[in-house]
């Protein structure tokens, strides 16, 4: 056992070492910019300072987060009968539908979110259609709108959230459903109250899973959003490319990071918490 | 009767998520044979834009250099991801756990442009204090790992959890040395964890823009790169012929690749209830 430990502690111990000074980085940037010296240090919070002051960041941070909830929510409520109808499915074809869902996902996302732009345009595939039908006379704006926004980002995430949901549903005990309805409960009100309280963690997991990366998201907008959505990250992007202000973008970053640290320790506590029961 | 409509339901529903999720995809196959140099009208079936993508060199450079980049994240991610899992499975409680845990976690849902903008400004400063490493694959390689480490871990730590401790301790009891008991017994046993946590670093890696974007220096530019800046101004209909092709390989790797495991996991089950029955059980 002495040995095992040795064995094992010594490589982890290394990785430890490694991913402490990888992740460090996060942390970082913060010194970076400010540990330069004095004067550094003054820019730094005249550049906090502007971005409380300007309305442009904040709403750009309020747009962001909206989308990314509203993303969130779409995506739940797709997910979620999936998840289920798939866990409620044969054991021999959940493998295949497993497979269906993440083959997608191993396909290139720039291609995908590419592909979206192709249907979506002006020109595109859907109005080509829609016209050739006889449904619509004039192409409908959908390209570069909210609208193309969000479809593009739940499209993209939505096997994030079918994911985690899955595996919590598939673990359930079905006795409970059924010992509900033996006590005379409906089958809605079994769902709500056993099925629904029992892929909590499930539910916040995907939900996090969505909700964190949609709020810096930067290909998506830049490619299906259109110049009117604002999202952070773009604005991240163009402090550093196009201006080339990088004190600038790492205050963004750094504000970017407080808002997501809520949801950031809510992902890891319940995906502590399921992997604990996992092991119990 | 009411069992039957709810069968019905799932079925619509899940044909309209696969439909959601396949219909873009499908529809890049089939424009990429397009004719027309018009990206969405329909002008016959042709070959011309794959010819065009074969004199294409921007790409093909683009590819090499990514397809050398995620090869060498994908080994790197799985070797530093197997250990980080077994530190995390194995001990259950050590300094820092806590810590370590949510570190290898967090880059899974840390936005790309936080983690690409933090690694650049760290490697810059290094650059400044020792004069090492240039921009370049050696930047991009070490950026596509901190991110393909934190997926490896995922999957290899879920195998170890099913996994019966039993198995090793037995080998231990037989006399086997910790490193044996790794290599004959343990490896094995999460090889196919392995081999899909390989196969997903390596498209994750070749398929990323954000972390190359800032990373890569002056002339090394990866293939994902070059796809977005060409789609950024407009449509492009080569774009959809490397698309094709793309999802052609990944497409026929994935199956192939999971066939494979699949078929693996019926002969050790296999195995397993033939030595039951020899023991006598």
């Amino acid at each position: 056992m002495v040995f095992l430990l040795i064995f094992f502690l010594l490589p982890f111990l290394v990785v430890f070492k490694i991913s402490m000074s990888e992740m460090d980085n996060v942390i970082f940037k913060d010194f970076f910019v400010w540990a330069d010296g004095v004067l550094q240090l003054k820019i730094k919070l005249g550049n906090y300072l502007f971005i409380a002051q300007d309305d442009l960041y904040f709403e750009t941070y309020l747009s962001s987060i909206k989308f990314a909830a509203i993303t969130t929510g779409i995506c739940l409520l797709i997910a979620y009968p999936f998840a289920y109808f798939m866990a409620r499915s044969p054991a021999d074809k959940r493998p295949a539908l497993l497979m269906l869902v993440m083959l997608p996902f191993w396909t290139s996302f720039l291609l995908r979110v590419y592909a979206w732009k192709m249907l979506l345009a002006d020109h595109g595939v859907f109005n080509n259609m829609a016209i050739f039908i006889g449904l619509i006379d004039e192409p409908l704006k959908m390209m570069n709108t909210p609208f193309s926004l969000v479809l593009g980002m739940v499209y993209t995430y939505l096997p994030f959230m079918i994911l985690p949901l899955y595996a919590n549903l598939v673990k359930m005990d079905l006795r409970l459903l059924e010992a509900a309805l033996d006590l005379g409960a409906t089958p809605l009100q079994a769902f709500w109250r056993i099925t629904v309280p029992l892929s909590k963690s499930g539910i916040i997991a995907g939900s996090m899973l969505v909700f964190i990366p949609c709020v810096g998201e930067f290909v998506i907008p830049e490619l299906l959003g259109g110049p009117q959505t604002l999202m952070i990250g773009r604005v991240l992007w163009d402090e550093f490319f196009s201006n080339n202000d990088w004190p600038m973008a790492a205050t963004v970053a750094v504000v970017m990071v407080l808002l997501i640290i809520v949801p950031l320790a809510l992902f890891n506590k319940y995906q502590a918490e399921s992997t604990a029961r996992v092991r119990s | 009767m009411k069992l039957n409509a709810g069968r019905a339901t799932s079925f619509v529903w899940m044909g309209l998520v696969f439909a959601f999720l396949y219909l873009p995809i499908l529809t890049l196959i089939l424009l990429s044979f397009n004719a027309s140099p018009m990206v969405t009208s329909w002008g016959g079936w042709s070959l011309r834009w794959y010819e065009a993508l074969a004199k294409d060199s921007e790409i093909i450079a683009g590819a090499k250099l990514s397809l050398e980049i995620a090869f060498l994240t994908a080994c790197a991610s799985v070797v530093l991801g197997t250990l980080a899992a077994l530190a995390l499975t194995r001990f259950k409680r050590f300094p820092g756990r806590t810590l370590f845990a949510g570190m290898v976690n967090s880059p899974l849902v840390m936005p790309e442009v936080i983690i690409g903008l933090s690694l650049l400004l760290m490697l810059v400063s290094v650059q400044r204090a020792f004069g090492f490493p240039d921009r370049g694959l050696m930047t991009i390689w070490f950026g596509h790992t901190l991110l393909g480490m934190a997926y490896a871990t995922v999957v290899v730590q879920s195998r170890l959890q099913e996994m019966s401790p039993q198995l090793e301790e037995a080998a231990q009891d037989l006399g086997c040395r910790p490193w044996q008991v790794f290599f004959l017994v343990t490896l094995p046993l999460i090889s196919q964890a392995i081999g899909s946590a390989w196969l997903l670093t390596f498209t994750l890696s070749l398929d990323d823009v954000v972390l190359s974007a800032f990373l890569s220096g002056p002339g090394s530019t990866t293939m994902p790169i070059v796809i977005f800046s060409r789609a950024r101004l407009g449509l492009s209909p080569s774009v959809n012929t490397v698309a094709t092709l793309t999802v052609l390989v990944v497409g026929i790797g994935v199956v192939l690749a999971s066939f494979l495991i699949a078929r693996n996991e019926r002969k050790r089950a296999l195995e397993m209830a033939a030595a039951y029955k020899a023991s006598g059980n």
